[in-house]
């Protein structure tokens, strides 16, 4: 794949003389979970799209494992394709800070991706989903459809930043309207952490009501359980994130699975078209870019169903 | 308390605490759980943790085997994860050239006992053909799998087609007499598990390679062709853990197995075998398993401690079971 990028590299400069054809770096984790999948999805759709639509424009694509191999990516880059912009999912933000921060020093245009950095002011442009929002649409979603002393039970993601802002803004979201959390822990993202925990969850409470996984993937293995513990009629599960086999559920008006809350991968391609928007048309394309999370029901399933993407 | 259990230890002698020290444990372990809730000897739950540790347990019988005759597997979560996805995939296109049906079904669980197999094969063959470390070996394909089923799933989640979990279903959910399939299958690796280990020559031989390979050689022990079969088995058993896992939830994605090699071995270490080979018990496996497997479960039915710490007590346990029964080992 880089092979022929500089094979493309070469050739543009050659046709053109070397004018001013512009390089841009993109460097996101690899798909090593569902929604990492359909980011590099998204990404690779829109270079395609990019590609085609601006032909002096050359991309440059690396999927990192983990934070020391997307430093050196971003160091492959600077020094030898010469990019003059980077668009930049960081995988951890303390490691990346410094890295990142010494390229927008030297003039690249910096766009960061979902993970902002430990120090603010380094970006030019900033992309990202509102993790508060993702946990409070939820929250309001329970706080409306349950009766007071209802009794939920919650599963967070890893432990991290970006659960801590979601789950505060789900309990944000469910204060004072009576619902009652009666255990939250840990399924890390993960289908059998989540299967084995609602397993336990329901054995030990002989009443829930509803269920808030803050992931698809995790909503998957808790619906599982339920279903083997023959209490599907007791509850509701909300997951997160938009799967689309959970997303073809709601569309089918599931009484399970009611509703879902966005948390789109697709923002990678949002952040990589404003970046080359931004470097064609001159337009102003500083600032911060949030995108808020939204509430997938029945009636507009349709519009959040992606036939192709992994996720 | 403390005074009463030296006193045993010393009348005992160290076989006796050895042998019991696992079960000590378990027997603890049972007790917290029944004094923390009252579900906890419920038979939904006893099912859910026996049926849940059965993946494990299959594959850390074949680990006993494999660590016992001197070697180590790091590939095992990674395989399984590898032959799920594989046998998923096939199913899914066999259904669209089949339709729904058993032969499918048939097919992907021979498919995933072959595959297993050979990736068994290719461990034992790089570790007593080439001679590499066993280590070195397994490290290799466990990041060869975990990658291969990455790029199968196209970095997302393979699912089998609805009809074809339905029908599959059974096979994790159903049982008879009110015992499901994943325990009877568990129990029984176990028991077979155990009489080839106490029984057969080639338990012996297991255990005398471990203990010591060039001893072994001259007492005319096939050592390499006994190396190769302890991997070949333990590749099988992985193709048979995954059989029981993929009806579970229907699909096997990049984090699928992750961290069940460490926790198999984990298991078969808490069950008195030796880590570095030369005596191997099957039983103590899966009393090994069934620890982990308790622990947490209690953890979840409990708000006793924060779920930041889960892995502090997990860690703990396992350290303490294996103190029980090595402080008044003699032998080393």
């Amino acid at each position: 794949m880089t092979k022929l990028f500089i094979a493309t590299t070469a050739l543009a400069t050659v046709l053109t003389g070397a004018a001013a054809a512009e390089t841009i770096g993109v460097s996101i984790p690899a798909a090593t979970h569902g929604w990492a999948g359909a980011l590099n999805y998204h990404a690779e759709r829109t270079i395609a799209r990019l590609e085609e639509a601006h032909p002096d424009l050359d991309f440059v694509l690396a999927t990192t494992p983990d934070s020391a191999t997307q430093v050196s990516d971003l160091e492959d880059m600077m020094a030898t394709r010469g990019i003059d912009a980077l668009v930049v999912l960081p995988f951890e933000s303390e490691p990346l800070t410094g890295p990142i921060k010494r390229i927008a020093d030297s003039g690249t245009w910096v766009t960061v991706v979902d993970r902002g950095l430990a120090q603010e002011g380094i970006q030019n442009l900033y992309v990202a989903g509102d993790n508060a929002s993702f946990g409070s649409t939820a929250g309001e979603y329970f706080a409306e459809n349950l009766d007071e002393g209802a009794k939920v039970v919650v599963m967070r993601g890893i432990p991290s930043t970006v659960d801590n802002e979601r789950v505060a803004g789900f309990e944000g979201a469910i204060e004072g309207s009576g619902i009652e959390v009666v255990a939250m822990d840990h399924g890390n993202w993960n289908r059998d952490t989540a299967f084995t925990l609602m397993q336990d969850w329901l054995s030990r409470f002989p009443e829930i009501d509803a269920v808030w996984a803050a992931d698809d993937d995790m909503a998957v293995g808790a619906l599982a359980a339920i279903e083997q513990a023959g209490r599907i009629d007791e509850m509701f599960v909300v997951g997160g994130a938009g799967m689309k086999e959970m997303v073809a559920r709601i569309a089918e008006g599931d009484e399970t699975v009611p509703v879902n809350v966005t948390y789109p991968p697709a923002m990678i391609s949002t952040a990589i078209e404003m970046t080359v928007l931004g470097l064609t048309s001159g337009a102003p394309m500083t600032g911060d870019f949030i995108i808020s999370s939204e509430l997938i029901t029945q009636e507009n399933a349709e519009d959040f169903y992606f036939e192709d993407s992994p996720y | 308390m403390a005074h009463a259990e030296t006193k045993t230890r010393r009348r005992g002698g160290s076989i006796d605490l050895k042998v019991i020290g696992p079960i000590v444990a378990l027997i603890v372990l049972v007790l917290i759980g029944v004094a923390l809730n009252p579900n906890f000897l419920s038979y939904a739950n006893i099912t859910n943790v026996l049926a849940r540790s059965a993946f494990i347990g299959i594959i850390a019988v074949g680990m006993t085997f494999v660590i016992t005759a001197g070697g180590l597997d790091l590939s095992v979560g990674s395989m399984a994860a590898f032959v799920a996805g594989l046998a998923i995939l096939t199913m899914n296109v066999l259904t669209d050239v089949w339709g729904v049906g058993l032969p499918v079904i048939l097919v992907g669980v021979a498919l995933a006992l072959v595959a297993g197999l050979i990736a068994g094969l290719i461990n034992g063959l790089l570790i007593t053909r080439v001679g590499i470390e066993a280590f070195i070996v397994t490290l290799g394909t466990m990041g060869i799998y975990r990658s291969l089923i990455t790029w199968l799933a196209d970095g997302g989640t393979l699912s089998l087609g609805f009809e074809m979990r339905e029908l599959y279903r059974p096979v994790y959910y159903g049982g008879i007499a009110g015992i499901s399939w994943p325990i009877i299958a568990f129990a029984v690796i176990a028991i077979l598990g155990e009489v080839v280990m106490r029984h057969t020559a080639f338990g012996r031989h297991c255990a005398a390679i471990g203990s010591n390979e060039k001893v072994a050689r001259y007492s005319s022990i096939a050592v390499l062709k006994v190396r190769l079969a302890t991997y070949v088995l333990l590749g099988l058993l992985v193709g048979f853990a995954v059989v029981m896992y993929v009806p579970r939830l229907g699909s096997a994605s990049a984090s699928t197995g992750l961290l069940w090699e460490l926790e198999a071995i984990a298991a078969v270490i808490i069950g008195g075998t030796l880590l570095k080979g030369g005596f191997g018990r099957v039983w103590g496996t899966v009393v090994g398993v069934l620890i982990l497997s308790l622990i947490g479960n209690i953890l979840n039915l409990t708000d006793f401690v924060s779920p930041y710490l889960n892995g502090a007590i997990q860690g703990a346990v396992i350290i303490l079971a294996v103190v029980l029964q090595r402080k008044t080992g003699t032998d080393r």
